[in-house]
């Protein structure tokens, strides 16, 4: 069977189950409505993260990608306090800087993954870490994947070394709405809150097409495509009549009651606190998906794996919905049949396409820089040429749009979080390492230094039993 | 018959004179084979052989192709698939990779006699897909699945030509360790036991109408042919010490096995070396996926090859709709230490010869089919794709359903309101 389909949906299907089984847990009193006007996106579980510090960093000499669309040769970064101080060059460097020379190598933004599941589907494997899909109901708006997260995945890591600094952790797609997503930072921590990426919205997720009808079909509905439409309707309709009722009773003695929690999630969504993401594949469900998305009053940020995107890139460019694909992920279901390599060279090519080389994979997301890769590739062999100082952008820059960071991170422009990789040449290439990576500044994985290399506790004391195996 | 047509009237089209001729000429040439690389050299083709390898060489009436210093390598094998044995992976009615005759895991049926080489479609869409992107040949693998058992069944060679029928000598699958221990009474313990037991019945120690017996006739006879010195049997393991148990059993029984996915694999190289064992790797695989797994490491291909195992590639994942991908391991294994040249011939020569293909197919080199690829760059890089790929001297069609797609939607079509017509329509530039 095809990853997709284990990974998030296979996973799922087992996953009510297990939950069931661990319902003797004590039930606390629900304490949820201390504060009835903190708004339907205040967060009882801010984020404890703390960049680690470093003096200053110049990296010197390198082929700089800015994930702005340009691209300097011979170029200086300097890194100072957790930002960008500097691109360019002869930046003036802080008599403490680090030095690293960085001749023949190239530098771009830390790569950003809007579409993970690490830490809630994480390694290994195991039907006691299928924490991903609350398939208990078709709309879960009340839950926020961020719950779910196992800072001890080793799969973060690896993701580290592959330039990854900051993703968005998803829920899977087994329900219509599956609840809130959460933006990290790609900093080894022992709870969620510490990686939590400062003022980052959350991202709403939601599901078309197979998935849910296939979980659902017989389990109460929907069973078909009709039935998931109707399904979003009646959420966003409960929702809509919630904000409206809290809206009146704002001012009233009594208040505006006891909040619910699902429509919460929804309310922020309309309200555009809460950025929406849509897993659609075929073009036709997206389109639906836009007049819902007007019915209700709210606004798409990405549609996610559109394998059909290209067949309305033109459309998806004009509403300023970005498309978060794969290269080359096709038919391992119906709904993706139709893939095509070129897939995001044609939602980059409409005029204002915004195009995210996305992973949905702990393999993926190892190398989104070859993703990239493999479309420039394809997407020359029909005569687009896609330089890499644009084609960056699909892993920084837009990713860092779609999820509401781009004024943080996803671009090497002075101020900003001083998110960097360090590649051993230029990154579109299947022979691309990252050598350095440094998070708000501080180098945080460093492929020849040990030192500068986490280990997940569950890699510890897994190799001791020398010359073990005779 | 239709397509023999079709591809005749796009060889007229491109100006291609003779089907299986051809002399491609100064192309960096990757022989994968005993001469290694050769530079500005050029390979004839005849009768859909490769009938020569120098420089210099005179076309004589054969097509040319100027490959201008790029690189040309044997078709790569596109690792251990379902490749025109499903359609859709979501659709059951579409894949025919698995026997599944008993109820559940309990249900055990053991058929090795399966072969699911004959459910092979060699018109799938997935061929052309595969193909377009230099993949010549593949290994059709019989998959693992409650109802079945941990034998899996037989998968042979297929090449992506349009034939109907596999080349080279059947290869049984049989799958070890924790992924498969459901299939075995909820322990790998068991596997050794059932394996033995199968070997009694191959042997006549168990009576055919015995209440134990697990096999058909049918299946006594399949199986003997991989015990005692006999066919490739294909083994999906990971754990390193499953692996050692694999070595010994398979001295004592006579088993002539290759190990597929292999995660561990690298902590006992010296005695896959030692036992002459062909393995094929997921070079991606670094992470813990499960306990079986927890040694995975991107060096993996590395340290076997640099022991002296003959390393091939095989993916996890969607190994069959995305076997393109499988240049990408090869490349990566590559940034990860192992030579060049080894990764190429992980994807040529070394699959070849575990498969017991390695005389048709595999190696530039005078005699063999001459499945060809011209590559627009370096091969094991994702940033260059294949430009032409020839099968049997033949120049395939560069397309697929997917080039299809993309083409119509590459187009701009004329605007409805000047009588445009949609785009299910074959538009102007058809």
């Amino acid at each position: 069977m095809s990853k997709p389909l284990t990974a998030a949906l296979a996973a799922a299907l087992t996953g009510g189950v297990l939950l069931a089984g661990c319902a003797s847990a004590p039930s606390k009193p629900a304490t949820t409505d201390a504060k009835p006007d903190a708004g339907f996106a205040a967060d009882p579980y801010p984020s404890t993260y703390r960049r680690v510090m470093s003096p200053p960093v110049l990296l010197q000499g390198a082929t700089v990608l800015t994930g702005t669309g340009a691209r300097l040769d011979g170029a200086d970064v300097l890194l100072r306090d957790g930002k960008v101080a500097a691109v360019g060059t002869g930046p003036d460097v802080p008599a403490d800087a680090v030095r690293v020379d960085a001749t023949g190598k190239w530098i771009t933004p830390g790569i950003i993954d809007i579409h993970s599941h690490l830490g809630v589907y994480p390694s290994p494997g195991m039907s006691a870490h299928s924490d991903g899909n609350e398939a208990t109901a078709p709309v879960t708006s009340q839950v926020w994947a961020e719950h779910s997260i196992w800072p001890q995945d080793p799969g973060f890591h690896a993701a580290l070394a592959g330039g990854v600094t900051s993703l968005q952790i998803l829920p899977g797609s087994a329900n219509l709405i599956g609840g809130r997503g959460v933006t990290v930072k790609n900093i080894s921590a022992i709870t969620y809150q510490g990686m939590k990426f400062p003022g980052a919205p959350w991202g709403l997720k939601m599901a078309c097409g197979e998935n849910p009808k296939r979980v659902y079909g017989q389990k109460g509905g929907p069973s078909t495509r009709m039935g998931n439409i109707a399904g979003y309707r009646a959420a966003f309709a409960d929702a809509a009549e919630y904000m409206r009722k809290r809206t009146e009773a704002a001012g009233k003695p009594e208040g505006p009651g006891k909040r619910d929690l699902k429509l919460d999630t929804l309310a922020g969504a309309i309200n555009g606190d809460i950025r929406v993401n849509i897993h659609c594949y075929r073009a036709d469900e997206m389109a639906i998906m836009l007049d819902l998305a007007k019915e209700f009053g709210f606004k798409i940020s990405a549609f996610h794996h559109g394998v059909e995107a290209y067949k309305l890139a033109d459309r998806l460019a004009a509403e300023g919905v970005c498309g978060a694909l794969w290269a080359d992920w096709w038919g391992f279901k119906m709904e993706s049949f139709d893939g095509i390599q070129e897939n995001i060279a044609l939602v980059d090519r409409a005029p204002g396409g915004c195009a995210i080389v996305h992973s949905d994979s702990d393999e993926g997301i190892q190398r989104l820089n070859q993703e990239a890769a493999k479309v420039m590739a394809n997407a020359q062999r029909v005569g687009i040429s896609i330089a890499p100082e644009h084609a960056i952008r699909w892993i920084t820059q837009n990713p860092a749009k779609a999820m509401g960071i781009l004024d943080q991170t996803g671009t090497l422009e002075a101020g900003k979080m001083a998110d960097v990789v360090l590649w051993s040449g230029n990154p579109f290439s299947s022979y691309a390492q990252a050598e350095q990576v440094y998070v708000d500044g501080a180098r945080l994985y460093d492929r020849r230094d040990p030192s500068r290399q986490p280990r997940s506790d569950f890699m510890l004391g897994q190799d001791l039993v020398r010359g073990g195996v005779q | 018959m239709r397509r023999l047509a079709l591809v005749a009237a796009l060889l007229a089209a491109s100006g291609i004179a003779s089907a299986q001729d051809v002399l491609i000429r100064n192309a960096t040439v990757h022989t994968a084979g005993a001469r290694g690389t050769l530079q500005a050299t050029d390979v004839l083709v005849r009768n859909g052989r490769i009938a020569g390898i120098g420089s210099g060489l005179q076309a004589g009436g054969a097509a040319v192709v100027e490959a201008q210093g790029r690189p040309l390598t044997p078709s790569l094998f596109g690792g251990v698939t379902d490749i025109g044995v499903e359609e859709v992976s979501g659709e059951s009615a579409t894949v025919d990779a698995t026997l599944a005759l008993g109820a559940n895991a309990a249900d055990m049926q053991v058929r090795p006699e399966f072969d699911v080489t004959l459910a092979y479609n060699p018109e799938s869409v997935l061929v052309p897909v595969a193909r377009v992107e230099g993949i010549g040949w593949t290994l059709l693998s019989a998959g693992t699945r409650a109802g079945g058992s941990f034998i899996g069944g037989q998968g042979g060679t297929v090449r992506l030509d349009g034939s109907l029928d596999p080349i080279g000598p059947r290869v049984l699958f049989v799958s070890l360790g924790g992924d498969a221990a459901s299939l075995s009474g909820s322990s790998r313990a068991a596997q050794w036991m059932l394996l033995d037991q199968l070997v009694d019945e191959v042997r006549g120690r168990i009576p055919q109408d015995s209440r134990f017996a697990l096999l058909t006739p049918a299946g006594r006879a399949a199986l003997s042919k991989y015990i005692g010195g006999g066919g490739r049997v294909v083994v999906r393991i990971q754990r390193a010490a499953d692996i050692v148990r694999l070595l010994r059993w398979s001295k004592q029984r006579g088993v002539n096995i290759a190990l597929l996915g292999a995660a561990e694999a690298w902590k006992v190289a010296p005695q896959l070396a030692a036992a002459k064992v062909p393995v094929f790797v997921n070079a991606l695989a670094n992470l813990p996926a499960d306990f079986d797994e927890l040694g995975a490491t991107l060096e993996n291909a590395a340290r076997l090859h640099a022991a002296g195992v003959r390393v091939s590639f095989a993916q996890a994942g969607d190994a069959s709709h995305n076997a393109r991908k499988i240049r990408q391991l090869a490349g990566n294994a590559v940034a990860n230490g192992l030579p060049w040249d080894a990764a190429l011939a992980g994807l040529t020569s070394v699959p070849a010869s575990a498969l017991g293909v390695g005389n048709e197919l595999g190696t530039i080199t005078v005699g063999q089919r001459a499945d060809l690829v011209l590559w627009s760059g370096d091969p094991l890089d994702v940033a260059h794709v294949a430009q032409q790929v020839w099968l049997d001297g033949r120049a395939i069609p560069m397309r697929s359903r997917q080039t299809e797609l993309r083409d119509r939607y590459l187009r701009s079509p004329a605007p409805a309101d000047a009588g445009g017509l949609p785009r299910a329509y074959p538009g102007d530039t058809r």
